[in-house]
């Protein structure tokens, strides 16, 4: 058996004795579910942490762009103001509807956070702090991404209501067109990359991310990213699906209690998904700044714990998804189409082949 | 090729418009002075905050200006009483003989209900001698609603000289 070590730099001694240790004390049935057990919950927490922290944050955020000041009575800066508000929406009363498909109509809300839970489970949050590598973790991660719009379109059916319908048609109308977008960015980076295996990704920005390798068609395809990323994710501009002043409130609008809860943590989660990918892809996950050549510099960098640059550029990334929310005013179907088809696509396939002519020619740094 | 030019064209205008519209809102975020929302129970008496206070044209309740003498201008003619709409207001007049003997009608009682009243400023535009006004107070929450009665002439007070 191991020594227990913990470095905070390099978590992965850390889950190697954890893993060691269960295997020496249980069977390897037994140690594999205890695994899983351990980073289930895990999971479930940083999920509800996070949750709760961006609702917090979007009010903050939204408040400073207009001027406010947001919630500042519960606790401290209004800090607990969204744990209140869990605590309301779980003593709510779960209105059942009479005409509505039951079961489907139950089961929509898990399809969400499911999906949800699969995606995350690829991201690397940290050096060690890696649920599942695959070595096509880029793929998995667009596949399972975009299977949140099943459990949207299951909610907008069974809920028998036609805002719903509307709200969950537009959406799966949004996904369909924008999961291109996003697919060929991530392939824009896969080919400067070499590797659709995130950590390989993740380490191949050691000396300089991505963002800076590929220069122009990097900084192209990482602003059409943050575009088709917040169209996927269902938010203003780009909030047809919900559109609350024409459609009531959209898909969940027959929903209530917690399981309104579970698709507005949903929603916000997807965001922080979208924005780790951002992160993980094009500016090196949890990968310090380093510029090549200062090796004073580069150290300091490296002494910030890999976690906190991983939370931190996703916040970067979250706050800008945002500053879009509270900036423009929302499209209509045909401009979103239109924005999609006529020229995010174009711009992006022609960039896939720059890219692929930079990475040729050895022009990249 | 004409086409083609405005189509790329089209795309560096729209992306420069949106980038104003970005301008605007990050400038807002990144400086908290902007921020025009008032904390109210802190703002009232919060140190080294500014006091909050009411604009000079707010209609907070009805009161009868006083001078320093203990005088005012109500000459309890009345008019106040019949303009109001909600029978707010009710003028308790007494008669006087005067120093030439001479019957005067003086102000006994000014009695003004904040409960009933709805500020539509009837009262103060039509005064005669502009005996009403409004103040800034907007604080009028009490426990008790024998409270909101207020007589507005203070005891004792007399009319202004030179007013009939």
């Amino acid at each position: 058996m191991q020594d227990f070590k913990f470095n905070i730099y390099d978590l992965s001694s850390f889950t190697h004795w954890v893993d060691v240790s269960l295997y020496s004390y249980c069977t390897p049935f037994w140690a594999m579910m205890w695994e899983m057990i351990i980073i289930g919950v895990a999971m479930l927490l940083f999920y509800a942490v996070i949750g709760l922290f961006l609702v917090y944050a979007e009010r903050k955020v939204c408040a400073f762009m207009q001027n406010r000041i947001g919630p500042n009575r519960v606790g401290p800066y209004g800090f607990i103001q969204t744990v209140a508000d869990l605590v309301k929406l779980l003593m709510k009363e779960l209105v059942i509807i009479r005409k509505s498909d039951k079961f489907l109509f139950y089961l929509a809300p898990f399809i969400v956070i499911i999906v949800n839970f699969m995606t995350m489970a690829a991201i690397p949050f940290a050096k060690g702090i890696h649920a599942i590598d695959f070595n096509i973790g880029v793929l998995y991660i667009m596949a399972i991404s975009s299977m949140g719009v099943i459990g949207v379109l299951i909610a907008g059916w069974s809920s028998n209501n036609k805002f719903s319908m509307i709200g969950a048609m537009r959406s799966g109308a949004q996904i369909v067109s924008y999961e291109l977008s996003v697919g060929f960015s991530l392939i824009t980076m896969c080919v400067l990359a070499g590797s659709m295996q995130l950590s390989t990704i993740v380490e191949g920005q050691s000396e300089c991310w991505y963002i800076f390798q590929g220069h122009i068609p990097a900084i192209i395809a990482f602003v059409i990213f943050l575009i088709a990323g917040t169209a996927e994710t269902n938010r203003g501009p780009f909030d047809l699906a919900e559109a609350e002043s024409e459609l009531t409130a959209g898909y969940h609008t027959e929903y209530s209690g917690i399981s309104f809860a579970f698709f507005y943590l949903a929603e916000y989660i997807n965001m922080f998904i979208i924005a780790s990918i951002a992160a993980t892809v094009f500016w090196g996950g949890w990968m310090p700044f380093h510029i090549s050549g200062l090796a004073g510099f580069n150290n300091i960098m490296d002494f910030i714990p890999p976690f906190i640059w991983y939370i931190g550029k996703t916040f970067v990334i979250i706050w800008i998804m945002m500053w879009f929310k509270w900036t423009f005013p929302r499209l209509r179907i045909d401009q979103l189409l239109t924005l999609e088809w006529k020229y995010l696509l174009p711009i992006n396939l022609v960039n896939i082949i720059l890219m692929a002519l930079i990475v040729l020619m050895g022009w990249h740094f | 090729m004409k086409s083609f030019i405005k189509y790329i064209s089209d795309i560096f205008s729209g992306v420069a418009s949106l980038l104003k519209g970005m301008r605007v809102t990050g400038k807002y975020f990144f400086s908290p002075r902007a921020i025009v929302t008032q904390q109210y129970p802190e703002n009232r008496h919060k140190k080294g905050k500014k006091k909050l206070e009411m604009f000079d044209r707010f209609k907070g309740e009805v009161i009868m200006p006083h001078s320093e003498n203990n005088q005012h201008k109500c000459t309890a003619c009345g008019i106040c009483e019949n303009n109001c709409p909600n029978g707010t207001i009710e003028v308790i007049s007494v008669m006087n003989i005067g120093e030439d003997g001479k019957k005067k009608r003086a102000l006994d009682k000014h009695i003004y209900r904040l409960s009933m009243c709805s500020f539509c400023a009837l009262c103060v535009k039509t005064c005669p001698s502009k005996a009403l006004a409004f103040s800034q107070e907007f604080e009028h929450a009490v426990f008790d609603r024998k409270k909101l009665i207020k007589i507005l002439n203070k005891p004792g007070s007399t009319l202004m000289k030179g007013i009939e």
